[in-house]
């Protein structure tokens, strides 16, 4: 007989709510949590952090109450309704193995007790447990592995441990107003951002912070009596030059978190591919591939308080054999209502039903993720002739036809010449891949059914089904070559082509083959750009970029089977892969094929001829790209030569966008007085997008990525931009000032005066994630660049600005 | 064309349209010949005073579209590029609207404020083109907090290398970390030169002392040189720093308030006019 009928591994929303029903409905059940507290992931909140109850649509079904609020209030509410449900919790109880399955589960905790049950429910959330030193005094209390505000500490010589960009942000910070040491296991950072990798040896070179390299932490001790400087203990570090010891007030430890997925996988549960955000593929009952073991929560791809908390009681409800309507039926209904309406009012699982037999591609979803799939997307019925979206258009969002048929114009300077796709087919998947601009103008057809999927759902999708995956990069490889090398080459002449045809990824910076090197084959660019660079005088010198939709390896056409130049990728950087021979014989067979080749053959000496005679441009083009040009889309640059640091620009940004500047001028790079200020670039593929658990982060028509208001202020983009541009603000809708009372009195705020004093006395203020947003709803564009009084601010494109011409003229 | 000055704005449209100003002024004050002599008070004179008047109420409208970010009218650069231009042509325009009479009087004051104020405007173009590119070169890619923060590490590194060397030693050491200025008032500012530099001194008096040490300190007594070399340079280029923003900022304070003072000048100029009548 097993210990308890029910166990919950993790205390988080959805195991706590689980436990809390099933305490409710008087099961046997346990809930095991590592820490000594509910919640963990809520409890490392920051301080008094506003929590929001995203989506509010979405009805709460749970024991335990949760409405927006702060993080203590919440925190609160729980701790009692928990005790007062008789929960049954088990603190400080770290689970590691869990073996077994359906009726016969064995769980072994860190200490070494071993607990049984027929069924389990993890909920260990996505957060992981924070790496500890491992050594001797790691857990004293000078010892901390996290820190909220590092102005809190004043006058310390602290010691910080780690090479990630938590650990520099920190040390940075730090630095106002303590000593700081780092401490780094290897001899440099290459592991962190580029700014931070930057700002961390400058801090180096100038002794604002001392580092010790290829340091091990061998052991910490507290003194018994604080030294007459004040430091309470000491850190003793094995170093190449052997043992050294640094006194100090405090060791902050950012050593990173144990992703859960290891954890997880040793419990027998399959990832569908190894991309960091597939979800494991569970059933409608949130069962895994081990009967008996259910997920819930953040782990199960659901990254929300509320519907972790409604998994939780539905799990149990599951577990019982009661089969509850999930939660969110009630949102599929409202969504399906238009088209049940007219179709015999067809039931949200007619719906269902029906979709998964018009639409193969999504036949391999499981109606959990389909549910979910459809929950994200919209269900759009566009009369005959509406546009669905323009070419050149910068939305990402698939389209997947239901029914009826949609008309693609082909030709930009044809708006007649169409194809039609119909029932069955999908669209989009060209923006969505290489993050550019739509490439075709679509119309609807008659009687037109569409599935509009944002792109945070579909890529979700195509790395948890690998059917998805598999056939949505087969279209984008067919209608690539189509687009951009053959477009009148007939689809089963392709299609021999594109059999030996792979895809390859790059590394920022590797590269794809070397001037000189033997080879072939072709590289289509898909995602990201490259940089091609050529040895004059001994020098590598680059001659141009190349943004997606390009290809290199051109002149193997001809027979040449040396390179010709080096070619690197600017940013990570996915290429479609022909074999030389395959792609000969295509040329060979349509002469179409060979003339156009020809064409950019031709173009590209032209290029080189110049670039050579100019290596300036060169050098610029270099410079640019290792700031991360090379995937934007949109960037500020500053000419120097022109700025006369009036701050007019941060000024105009933070009057426009309530008193909060979502540019700093004066920091970031300067090469040949272009200066790139830390500002967004509004990237092809936005890795502030990844992890934002409500999907606020979007990008508009015209190429604008912005943050929506339903950010929930978690932090997650701030940490992803690689290029620092995100803020976490007050925002108070409030932020006023007036021109007139401050020219004629000196009352109240100037203009552009960012007083967040004033922000933080509005009670409805709230902490969200601020960025440029192109100032997208402002008639006559960027207030930056029309404030700027000299023309020195100005927005360029990357890929037309980084041109020979352009270049020349700057 | 994605990138050009103010100068060249739209293709120099400000430039010709106060060309065609210029002229146009220049011919009908060259054709007409009033009986008493050009002035102010005839037909053209009229003209051209409200034409100017109306250009100095332009000019000043600049500060105010400065300050409304919110304005999608035209960019704040072609309203600089139409402030420097008419601004120039205003010259011309006063000039002939006064037939060249002046004297002690109230017009006059206010043609001499106008004077003042574009001549202030003039030098704050030569600053806005010459300046921010020395501040570039300048800063190597610093800023000037980062040059105060590597400063006050110099500072600690300088005592650290005196701490075994004479108290005098110490002493100036001290007075370099606690004394050097950077900025300070706006002549000091505008100079460009750190003014009795206490780390200049401290060098010297290392410099000076270093022959009379004993041998056991030679080590750190070079070594603290070093540092106050370097420190020095980082004073000299902080300072001129502070240099370059002062002379892009200072000649705003002239020209704003005078541009005001210039303003009720011009009332007072018009409303006597009326009185005359
Ligand atoms: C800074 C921040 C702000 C956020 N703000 C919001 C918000 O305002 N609104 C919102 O809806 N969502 C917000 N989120 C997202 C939300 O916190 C998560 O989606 C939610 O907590 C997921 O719940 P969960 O039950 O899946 O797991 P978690 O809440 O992550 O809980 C997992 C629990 O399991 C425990 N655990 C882990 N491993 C083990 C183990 N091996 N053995 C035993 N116990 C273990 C952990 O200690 C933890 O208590 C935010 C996230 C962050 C990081
Ligand atoms: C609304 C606009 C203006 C009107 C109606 C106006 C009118 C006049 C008149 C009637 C005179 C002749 C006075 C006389 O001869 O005694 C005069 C002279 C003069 N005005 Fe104006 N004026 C105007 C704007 C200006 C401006 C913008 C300036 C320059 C800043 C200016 C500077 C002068 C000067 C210097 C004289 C010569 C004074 C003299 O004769 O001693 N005026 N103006
Ligand atoms: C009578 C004529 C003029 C008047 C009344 C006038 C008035 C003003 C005013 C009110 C401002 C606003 C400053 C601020 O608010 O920050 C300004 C700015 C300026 N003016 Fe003038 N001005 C005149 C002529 C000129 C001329 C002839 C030039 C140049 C040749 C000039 C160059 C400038 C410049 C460069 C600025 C600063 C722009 C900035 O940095 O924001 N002005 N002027
Ligand atoms: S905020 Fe997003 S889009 Fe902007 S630079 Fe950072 S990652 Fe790119
Ligand atoms: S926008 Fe950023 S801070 Fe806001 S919810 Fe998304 S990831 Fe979190």
């Amino acid at each position: 007989m097993a210990d308890f009928k029910i166990a919950i591994v993790g205390s988080g929303p959805g195991g706590m709510s689980a436990a809390a029903h099933a305490a409710e409905l008087g099961i046997s059940h346990v809930l095991l949590e590592s820490t000594d507290h509910l919640s963990d992931t809520i409890y490392k909140y920051q301080k008094g952090k506003h929590v929001m109850d995203e989506p509010q649509v979405l009805p709460l079904r749970s024991p335990l109450d949760f409405v927006a609020g702060t993080r203590e209030h919440i925190l609160e509410v729980w701790n009692t309704q928990v005790a007062g449900h008789n929960t049954n919790v088990k603190y400080n109880t770290e689970v590691t193995e869990i073996s077994g399955s359906k009726g016969d589960f064995t769980i072994k905790t860190k200490s070494g007790e071993t607990i049984t049950a027929e069924f389990v429910v993890m909920g260990i959330g996505l957060q992981g447990n924070l790496r500890k030193l491992g050594v001797e005094g790691e857990d004293l209390d000078m010892v901390q592995y996290q820190l909220d505000d590092p102005d809190e500490y004043a006058d310390e010589t602290i010691v910080v441990i780690g090479a990630g960009d938590a650990a520099i942000e920190n040390a940075l910070a730090l630095t106002k107003q303590n000593t700081v040491i780092i401490v780094n296991r290897k001899d440099e950072f290459s592991r962190a951002k580029q700014g931070n990798e930057d700002g961390i040896n400058k801090a180096i070179d100038t002794n604002v912070i001392e580092p010790y390299y290829n340091s091990n932490t061998v052991r910490v001790e507290q003194f018994d009596t604080p030294l007459g400087s004040g430091e309470i203990g000491k850190i003793v570090l094995a170093t190449k030059n052997g043992e050294a010891e640094v006194n100090c007030h405090r060791i902050i430890a950012r050593l990173g978190a144990i992703a859960p997925r290891r954890f997880v996988q040793s419990c027998g549960i399959e990832f569908p591919s190894d991309d960091p955000a597939a979800v494991p593929a569970l059933t409608n009952q949130y069962e895994s591939n081990v009967s008996g073991l259910y997920i819930v929560g953040a782990l199960a791809g659901y990254p929300l308080i509320k519907s972790a908390m409604n998994q939780g009681y539905e799990v149990i409800e599951f577990i019982e054999g009661n089969d509850v309507e999930p939660a969110d039926e009630p949102l599929l209904k409202e969504k399906f209502r238009k088209f049940s309406a007219r179709n015999k009012n067809m039931s949200v699982n007619d719906v269902l039903d029906m979709i998964t037999t018009n639409v193969p591609l999504l036949s391999g979803l499981t109606t959990l993720q389909l549910r979910e799939f459809m929950i994200d997307s919209d269900m759009r019925t566009p009369a005959e002739g509406e546009i669905i979206f323009e070419r050149n258009d910068f939305t990402n969002t698939f389209y997947s036809i239901v029914s009826g048929e949609v008309q693609v114009q082909i030709n930009p300077k044809d708006p007649s010449q169409r194809i039609s796709l119909s029932k069955g087919a999908f669209f989009g998947e060209m923006s969505l891949i290489s993050g550019h601009r739509r490439s075709a103008t679509i119309l609807a057809g008659r009687n037109c059914v569409l599935i509009e999927t944002p792109r945070r759902s579909m890529n979700k999708t195509i790395s948890s089904v690998e059917s998805v995956k598999r056939v949505i990069d087969e279209a984008f490889l067919m209608r690539a070559l189509q687009a951009k090398i053959a477009p009148n080459t007939p689809v089963e002449k392709l299609q021999s082509v594109i059999s030996t045809a792979t895809l390859k990824s790059f590394k920022a910076g590797e590269v794809l083959f070397n001037e000189g090197d033997e080879g072939d084959s072709l590289h289509l660019v898909r995602v990201g750009s490259l940089t091609v660079s050529k040895t004059v005088g001994g020098k590598e010198v680059v001659l141009s970029y190349l943004p997606a939709g390009n290809y290199v390896g051109e002149m193997a056409l001809f027979g040449d089977s040396h390179r010709s130049a080096t070619i690197r990728a600017a940013v990570a950087t996915e290429t479609i892969c022909l074999d030389g021979d395959a792609f000969r014989k295509l040329a060979d067979e349509d002469d179409d094929v060979r003339k156009r080749v020809q064409e950019v053959i031709d173009s590209r000496k032209q290029v080189n001829v110049q670039m050579e005679d100019n290596s300036d441009s060169g050098t610029i083009i270099s410079f640019l790209v290792e700031q991360g040009l090379g995937e934007a889309t949109d960037v500020l640059l500053i000419d120097e030569s022109l700025c006369v640091r009036c701050d007019n620009c941060e000024k105009a940004c933070a009057e426009t966008h309530y008193g909060t500047s979502r540019l700093d001028r004066e920091a970031g790079p300067t090469f040949a007085s272009i200066h790139v200020p830390t500002s967004c670039r509004h990237c092809e593929h936005p890795h502030c997008m990844q992890d934002c658990p409500p999907d606020a982060i979007h990008r508009a028509e015209n190429g604008e990525v912005y943050i929506a208001n339903n950010c929930i202020g978690c932090g997650n983009c701030q940490r992803n931009c690689p290029y620092g541009v995100i803020q976490m603000a007050m925002v108070s809708k409030k932020h006023k000032s007036s021109l007139v009372s401050w020219l004629l009195t000196g009352a109240g705020l100037a203009p552009g005066d960012c007083n967040l004093k004033k922000a933080k006395q509005d009670p409805d203020a709230k902490k969200m994630a601020v960025k440029c947003d192109m100032c997208k709803d402002m008639p006559g564009g960027p207030s930056c660049v029309r404030a700027c009084p000299t023309g020195a601010a100005i927005r360029v494109n990357p890929s037309e600005f980084m041109s020979v011409t352009n270049l020349e003229n700057y | 064309m994605m990138h050009q000055s103010l100068f060249v704005y739209s293709g120099y449209r400000y430039f010709k349209l106060s060309m065609l100003l210029i002229i146009a002024s220049v011919v009908a004050y060259a054709i007409h010949a009033p009986v008493d002599g050009p002035n102010g008070g005839t037909w053209l004179g009229y003209t051209l005073g409200g034409l100017g008047a109306f250009l100095i109420l332009l000019l000043m409208w600049f500060g105010i579209r400065k300050r409304s970010y919110k304005s999608s009218m035209g960019k704040v650069e072609g309203w600089l590029s139409a402030h420097v231009y008419l601004g120039l042509a205003l010259i011309v325009i006063a000039t002939l609207h006064a037939g060249f009479q002046v004297g002690w009087n109230l017009h006059t004051l206010a043609y001499v404020l106008m004077f003042i104020v574009i001549f202030s405007g003039i030098f704050g173009v030569y600053a806005y083109l010459r300046y921010p590119e020395l501040m570039t070169k300048n800063r190597r890619g610093n800023t000037l907090e980062l040059m105060l923060i590597e400063m006050s590490e110099l500072d600690r590194e300088c005592r650290e290398a005196a701490s075994q060397l004479t108290d005098e030693i110490n002493k100036c050491i001290l007075e370099s970390s606690e004394k050097t200025k950077i900025g300070g008032s706006i002549r000091q500012q505008l100079s460009g030169r750190p003014q009795n530099c206490a780390t200049q001194a401290a060098f010297n008096k290392v410099t000076e002392l270093n022959k009379s040490l004993p041998k056991e300190m030679a080590d750190d007594a070079s070594r603290l040189m070093t540092l106050l070399g370097k420190k020095c340079e980082l004073v000299q280029r902080a300072c001129r720093d502070v240099q370059y923003k002062a002379m892009m900022d200072i000649w705003l304070y002239f020209h704003v308030p005078l541009s005001f003072a210039l303003l009720a000048a011009l009332i007072a100029h018009v409303v006597s006019i009326f009185f005359y009548w």
